[in-house]
């Protein structure tokens, strides 16, 4: 059983078949990737696991339970944290203050009226939330305004608020699109760190072959929303038929 | 100092001394001098700015930290001002209790409007708001006349039962509003040469629970709970994938204001005991918006200039008329004193709602952070200057 098991999921858009019969189980401590091309439905998999949309048919179940119906903030209170394709971070906030959100989120979950307190005598979550920034090589940057950042340095930001968190899976969507390529490995080597240094299971959607083969340990190839194949990274680069869905988009 | 740190401390400070103070500060020109017409230390003026700035401090805990725009707050002002009636009419002439319940009853109110009106987010949010203020507006002034006494107001009378306290006075009139026996329009007149200061309980009991208002605002500011109110105004898709429920987080923030409005509305009452639908006008309640953005939204002192500006205008402005001009004016020779008058006229007396338009305009477009961020510049400029004297005298002695 892994930790993530997706069965028989099916969502349609309208006339659009955008997945149908999608298996899929993601173990534990793994670097489980899913590509495929253009429209293949990765977003849509990715956005019923989050709960930013529910599933026509079919279960999505983590660590045993199931997160169909949950509103996004239960189910990441579960375990699930999701960075997005363009980063999505507190703009007006400081950079400190990007990393605290996430780790009260933590202590004191999903709402707390706690109104009278200073929040910069909340000494455990300064900690942690500068113990974060240290980590992410940030620590210089924590009074400027986060909306101020480069982009590779808000993935940064956006990746550390999602492990503040102690999530027990990380969800990424393209997270080096549109990077640079020095950016691109800078992020590969982070998610490598991450990956082997905390037990965290990493399901990451990725256009960027180089990515994907450096990072995962298992690929699962999306196409025309339906899986055509999950097996080990060394299977799927020689597999026919993943070369015929790629070879199909261009041409 | 309590539990601020020291530019909230030094902030909180000036706004008490400019409160407890004003009766010297709003009072600068003599009685009888040509300019005492500036004068705006009376009173039932200074008890205004002090009412209308707790009113702007609660909008701004809604629409400056989350920046949900409400364009329906004067309700909660005007269900505070009702209930503190009540009070009057029915317990006792003492305004704790009044205030006490304005609070508990606009909170109640703030709770079941915003709840409805949170179910959608900028321009559609601020319709709904705006759509039951009017309903509002329209019950207290026709359908709940039982309640609200309809177009003439609920005012008090002499057959009130009053169950702690009397119905009317020995000598037949309507008994007065007092703090444990205080009287709210106890006023003290301190003559200084020319000057003359009033000093109004009233006015202190308001300029105390602003102090108190204010120390809280900040304190709500700077907590979990005012981090998390600027989250949802920053990106509240983020803050929903980070585990937290933003729904809550508003709706506190909306309760919260709308319970600075209803103690506004108390005060108000116990001011002057009588409470009419024309405080829910929507008129009303655009006018908090135009504090706050005139004086700085999100910033903590911003709502109370903006308050006390506004309202000064409101009260001042309006009172220069044609003859006063011509006094100022007289000068000149008599065609090119009419012209000028002519010209002036319609910015004043009526017209003061034109220039306070035309300032508004000014500031949104060159001041964007409003009467705050002119005070910064300010202050920016004079220590620029400063530094580049010192700067000018360091390199003096090195030629
Ligand atoms: N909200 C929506 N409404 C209607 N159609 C949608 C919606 N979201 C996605 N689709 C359609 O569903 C299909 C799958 O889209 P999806 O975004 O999941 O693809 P993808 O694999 O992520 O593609 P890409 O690699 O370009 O990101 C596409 O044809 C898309 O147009
Ligand atoms: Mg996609």
């Amino acid at each position: 059983m892994g930790i993530l098991e997706v069965k028989n999921v099916g969502k349609r858009f309208g006339g659009l078949q955008a997945l149908s019969d999608v298996n899929l189980s993601v173990r534990e401590n793994s670097v489980h990737a899913i590509i495929g091309p253009n429209g293949a439905g990765k977003s849509t998999l990715l956005n019923c696991l989050v709960g930013k949309l529910i599933p026509d048919s079919g279960s999505v179940m983590f660590d045993g339970q199931s997160v169909l119906g949950r509103a996004p903030y239960e189910i990441n209170q579960m375990g699930i944290s999701r960075v997005f394709q363009t980063p999505e971070i507190f703009g007006d906030l400081s950079v400190l203050e990007n990393m605290m959100i996430p780790c009260l989120a933590k202590r004191d979950g999903s709402f707390e009226l706690n109104a009278i307190a200073n929040v910069m005598g909340q000494r455990d979550i300064i900690e942690k939330a500068e113990r974060m920034l240290e980590e992410m090589n940030m620590a210089d940057k924590r009074h400027m305004n986060a909306a101020s950042l480069s982009r590779g340095d808000k993935r940064r930001l956006e990746i550390g608020m999602c492990l503040s968190q102690e999530p027990r899976l990380l969800l990424l969507d393209e997270p080096t699109a549109g990077m640079a390529r020095a950016d691109t490995n800078n992020t590969i080597d982070l998610l490598k760190q991450i990956s082997d240094q905390r037990s965290i299971t990493i399901a990451i959607i990725e256009h960027d072959m180089h990515v994907v083969f450096s990072l995962a340990n298992r690929i699962t190839v999306l196409a025309q929303g339906t899986p055509l194949v999950e097996d080990d990274p060394e299977n799927i680069r020689g597999n026919p038929k993943v070369r015929e869905a790629y070879l199909g988009e261009s041409a | 100092m309590f539990g601020l740190d020291k530019k909230d401390t030094s902030l909180l400070m000036i706004v008490a001394v400019l409160t407890l103070f004003a009766p010297f500060i709003l009072n600068p020109f003599p009685t009888g001098s040509g300019l005492a017409q500036f004068n705006a230390g009376y009173p039932d003026l200074m008890q205004r700015f002090v009412i209308f700035g707790i009113f702007a401090i609660g909008f701004n805990i809604l629409f400056g930290l989350t920046g949900y725009l409400s364009f329906g707050h004067a309700a909660f002002l005007g269900v505070g001002s009702y209930s503190a009636v009540w009070m009057f009419k029915l317990l006792s002439m003492n305004v704790l209790p009044a205030i006490l319940l304005s609070v508990i009853i606009s909170g109640l109110f703030a709770l079941v409007i915003g709840f409805i009106s949170l179910r959608r987010s900028g321009i559609y949010f601020s319709i709904l708001t705006l759509a039951f203020a009017q309903m509002s507006f329209s019950l207290a002034y026709s359908v709940l006349t039982p309640i609200t006494n309809g177009e003439t107001g609920l005012q008090l009378t002499l057959d009130d039962p009053r169950v702690l306290g009397v119905t009317a006075t020995a000598d037949g009139s309507i008994p007065v509003t007092n703090l444990f026996g205080l009287e709210m329009r106890g006023t003290y007149e301190m003559a200084v040469g020319p000057w003359a200061f009033q000093f109004n309980i009233g006015y202190y009991l308001c300029a105390l629970v602003l102090i108190a208002a204010f120390y809280l605002a900040i304190r709500i500011f700077r907590s979990p709970f005012g981090m998390m109110l600027r989250a949802v105004k920053s990106n509240q898709q983020r803050m929903n994938y980070t585990g937290l429920n933003s729904k809550p987080y508003t709706l506190a923030a909306f309760v919260i204001s709308g319970m600075y409005a209803g103690l506004a509305g108390g005060l108000m009452a116990s001011m002057d005991p009588l409470a009419g639908a024309e405080r829910m006008q929507w008129t009303a309640s655009g006018e908090v918006v135009l504090m706050t953005i005139l004086g700085g939204a999100g910033t903590l002192i911003g709502p109370v200039l903006g308050a006390g500006f506004i309202k000064y205008f409101e009260n001042i402005f309006s009172k220069i008329n044609d003859n006063v001009l011509h006094g100022w004016f007289s000068f000149m020779p008599d065609g090119l004193e009419d012209f000028v008058v002519f010209i002036v006229h319609p910015f004043i007396g009526k017209g003061w709602h034109l220039t306070l338009g035309i300032l508004f305009m000014l500031v949104v477009i060159y001041l964007p952070g409003g009467l705050v961020e002119g005070g910064q510049r300010i202050a920016g400029w004079i220590k620029g200057n400063k530094q580049s004297d010192a700067q000018q005298s360091e390199t003096k002695p090195a030629e």
